[in-house]
């Protein structure tokens, strides 16, 4: 009941949170110079006055901005986000053809990044002066301050064209043939560049905060007791300090969502990655309003989820929550 | 005709766009799938609605058209297997292949081709291409009488290429704008290659039409255009092998990089007829550019041949007229304004703009095309510091995207413009719409943007347009442009310099006619 109720909260807070970014990021595409009808015009090499004013008045574009506002909310909560006016084909097929991709590209590289950041920093807070937990942090540090899209650029550098074992861009292959395990294997091939960079930024800080945290736990009295109890080593640290120190780890992951989500945007851009910030990208310099508002419509979406899960994992790995009293 | 060997001589850099003898097609072999890499993303498949090379490469493998052409600018048969101009130019009979179908197994008749030009004449950016047309008759299913108010002769290149693809009727003819049809993004034409799948931004499939109207062609299976965010990434996975054929390669770094490859052939053939323009624009209601020895003045001010010797690596060539060198209309002789400061200062000082006591006359913006570094950015960036040397300071203006430039020049608040416009194969198509009175439209890019208006120049463009004449209207065109590049409405700097790179030792026939990959690749085959 209590979970059901924070959840239906939770739900309508979520759909003012996307009303205000739609209506936030309508106004300022529009304040944006340029004229979509310019951009279709400039890609046909010039056009008639005439095929301006028709394309304008085809999508809207001639009535003021409020009215096209309202017309665009008024049909978004009907549930159509309307036609791309670049592609001119319906923008949630458009979105929706390109959410699986982004969605793989940041659940792999969350995960990978988790895993093996709390291992790192695991294995760091185990020896705090030690030369491991050193490179842990000369990693962190470098990890979480270069661009990311210079980490993309070194990685293409390095394992796609000086030791070339993965693919510069994309997502697979066309040319081979399209049965589901060889498109399976081609696209984990493809994924591994665009994950680790995005991953590795998010790594850096998850190795520094579970080492901080394994660090306070292992001086905690509750470890000391298990110690002279005479828990093996492993057990100290896997059953008793992990458990307590995963907490922030899956506060931040939660928290980040969003984050990692606009990291996808530039490390798709870096990989061509067929996902929404490639697409979110051509978008908005040809100033395709719909499809901008819809794929901003759908990485809200995908955000305000992820944090609703990870309130809801919080509370089944700590008992202590209670929301609302 | 005859001017071609003056031509030739007149632009040794040239070399190989006048191929004296037609290329003789080599017999090819069925098989094989074509990867061509590209960096342009279409909106859709169907040119008859939509111009730009994104469109057309696609678009001409599905649809046919009526006519194609060599790389002799000479018409040769394709939809039509024969066709008669009238004495008086006024109309055009085309007799149409009698075993030409849709790839649904429909018959293609004299009705489509009526359809799709009323099609392209309603909804095509070039207006000019069928302005003229009051009617197209079929008398029979085979024959299509294209009807003119007047002599007509840019209609041969404009049933060519990408510009009049022909449409099925009984597809587009259900009542939807033509603009936003469905089937643009899922078309059935009768071409070469049938449409399998377009995925916008990424990739489009085409598959071999086993009942094209051909004999024994095409060759290929398979035609996969691929979209790459960058020609970097592109020319890397040409290198790489991953694309076997790369049109529109136009970065000199990459064009030097891809013939280091001992299987890669990089060619500047088949670009004659898009005839890709670099030039300085003036906005003439500028109180500085009113004047015309304001612009000659710049014109003489900055080096050409710095510019594409040392900025473009000596790969792009010089133009010097609307017209791009390779079209028969080229004109060989007019002034071509070399570095000259001393003239430049002088010209000034006549125009009464006198240098102020820190040396400057007056200051100007400079706008230029984002995204385009080598023809665009670092030609203005060259230029900022030179024209200093005459006493012009200039201020560049960077737009963050081709939007926001296309506003700033479309609507006519700027000064100076770099900008790149296309011939489009004859000059009613692409040329006349830079100069005459009649398209200074506000808020219209690619139209006449630089306000530019002279009387003579207006007819001589009208005149030869209707002369049917080969020799006299090439004469009009000449004298057209003698004029025009004296006025300096802007000051040409050179043709982009397009590129195909492909595998040599894969693929035989490359598209090399004055279209280019922008028209059937029904020869291509894969050794």
């Amino acid at each position: 009941m209590n979970i059901l109720m924070l959840v239906v909260r939770r739900l309508f807070h979520a759909f003012l949170l996307i009303l205000a970014v739609l209506v936030l990021n309508f106004l300022l595409i529009h304040i944006a110079p340029g004229d979509p009808a310019e951009v279709i015009a400039g890609e046909m090499g010039g056009a008639t006055e005439e095929m301006l004013a028709d394309i304008r008045s085809a999508y809207g574009l001639d009535k003021p901005v409020i009215v096209q506002l309202g017309t665009y909310l008024g049909k978004a909560l009907q549930g159509d986000l309307g036609q791309s006016f670049f592609y001119n084909a319906p923008v949630l097929d458009l979105v929706l053809d390109r959410v699986g991709a982004t969605i793989l590209l940041v659940l792999v590289a969350l995960l990978f990044a988790i895993f093996v950041g709390t291992l790192l920093g695991v294995i760091a807070s185990h020896k705090p002066k030690g030369l491991v937990s050193g490179l842990v942090t000369l990693i962190s540090v470098i990890g979480y301050s270069a661009p990311i899209f210079w980490t993309g650029m070194m990685l293409v550098i390095i394992f796609a064209w000086a030791i070339p074992i993965f693919p510069i861009s994309g997502m697979y292959d066309i040319t081979l043939s399209d049965d589901l395990l060889t498109r399976s294997l081609d696209i984990a091939h493809h994924l591994v560049l665009p994950a680790l960079t995005l991953g590795i930024v998010y790594l850096a800080q998850y190795a520094r905060l579970s080492r901080a945290s394994m660090l306070e736990i292992l001086g905690s009295d509750y470890i000391r007791t298990a110690r002279a109890k005479g828990a093996s080593e492993i057990s100290v640290y896997g059953h008793h300090a992990l458990r307590n120190a995963i907490l922030p780890v899956v506060t931040i992951a939660g928290l980040q969502f969003g984050a990692i989500v606009s990291g996808a945007v530039l490390v798709e851009t870096v990989f061509s990655w067929p996902g929404l910030g490639t697409l979110a990208f051509d978008s908005i310099l040809a100033r395709d309003y719909p499809t901008v508002l819809g794929i901003l419509f759908f990485s809200s979406l995908l955000v305000i989820v992820a944090n609703i899960l990870t309130d809801l994992v919080y509370r089944l790995v700590d008992p202590r929550i209670r929301t609302g009293g | 005709m005859k001017k071609f060997g003056v031509m030739a001589l007149a632009a040794t850099l040239l070399a190989g766009t006048f191929a004296s003898a037609p290329l003789q097609a080599e017999e090819g072999k069925p098989g094989g799938t074509l990867v061509i890499g590209t960096t342009q993303k279409a909106r859709h498949l169907n040119p008859a609605v939509q111009s730009g090379i994104a469109t057309a490469v696609p678009g001409t493998q599905i649809f046919a058209t009526p006519l194609r052409f060599d790389e002799n600018w000479q018409a040769k048969p394709y939809l039509a297997e024969s066709w008669e101009i009238a004495e008086d130019g006024k109309s055009i009979t085309l007799n149409l292949r009698k075993n030409a179908k849709f790839h649904d197994g429909k018959p293609i008749t004299s009705e489509d081709v009526a359809f799709s030009l009323q099609t392209v004449k309603d909804n095509h950016p070039f207006k000019t291409m069928f302005a003229p047309v009051t009617a197209v008759e079929t008398p029979d299913a085979h024959t299509a009488i294209l009807k003119f108010a007047q002599p007509h002769p840019a209609a041969m290149l404009a049933m060519s290429g990408a510009l009049l693809p022909i449409i099925p009727k009984h597809v587009y003819g259900d009542g939807q704008d033509a603009k936003s049809h469905p089937a643009n993004s899922a078309p059935v034409g009768s071409g070469p290659f049938k449409f399998v799948e377009f995925k916008p931004g990424q990739h489009i499939i085409l598959e071999k039409n086993p009942d094209y109207f051909l004999e024994g062609k095409p060759y290929l299976d398979k035609i996969i255009i691929k979209n790459y965010k960058d020609p970097t990434s592109l020319a890397l996975a040409t290198d790489k092998g991953e694309v076997t054929m790369f049109p529109f390669l136009a970065s000199t770094r990459d064009i030097a990089r891809l013939k280091k490859n001992k299987d890669i052939v990089v060619t500047s053939d088949g670009y004659a007829a898009v005839g890709p323009l670099n030039w300085l624009a003036f906005n003439t209601n500028n109180e500085y550019l009113k004047h015309k020895k304001v612009r000659q003045a710049i014109a003489y001010g900055f080096d050409q041949k710095f510019i594409i010797n040392a900025l473009h690596g000596g790969l792009s060539k010089p133009a010097s007229g609307p017209v791009a060198p390779g079209s028969p209309y080229y004109a060989p002789d007019v002034e071509k304004y070399a570095l000259d400061l001393d003239k430049a200062n002088a010209l000034l000082d006549e125009a009464g703009f006198k240098a102020g006591d820190d040396g400057t006359r007056f200051t100007l913006g400079l706008d230029y095309i984002p995204g385009s570094a080598e023809m665009q950015k670092s030609i203005a960036e060259y230029l900022k510091p030179q024209l200093k040397k005459i006493g012009i300071n200039v201020e560049l203006r960077a737009s963050p995207d081709f939007p926001t430039w296309a506003k700033r020049v479309g609507g006519h608040e700027f000064d100076m413009t770099m900008d790149i416009v296309f011939n489009w194969a004859d000059p009613v198509i692409g040329v006349h719409r830079t100069y005459i009175c009649s398209n200074i439209r506000k808020g219209v890019i690619w139209s006449n943007t630089q306000s530019y208006c002279n009387e003579e120049v207006d007819k001589l463009l009208d005149t030869a347009g209707k002369e049917l004449d080969q020799a006299k209207r090439i004469a009009l065109y000449q004298q057209a442009q003698k004029i025009i590049v004296d006025e300096a409405p802007q000051v040409f700097i050179n043709t982009l310099p397009y590129h195909t790179a492909y595998n040599a030792t894969k693929l035989g026939n490359p598209p090399l006619t004055i279209w280019g990959a922008m028209s059937p690749l029904d020869e291509v085959y894969f050794k």
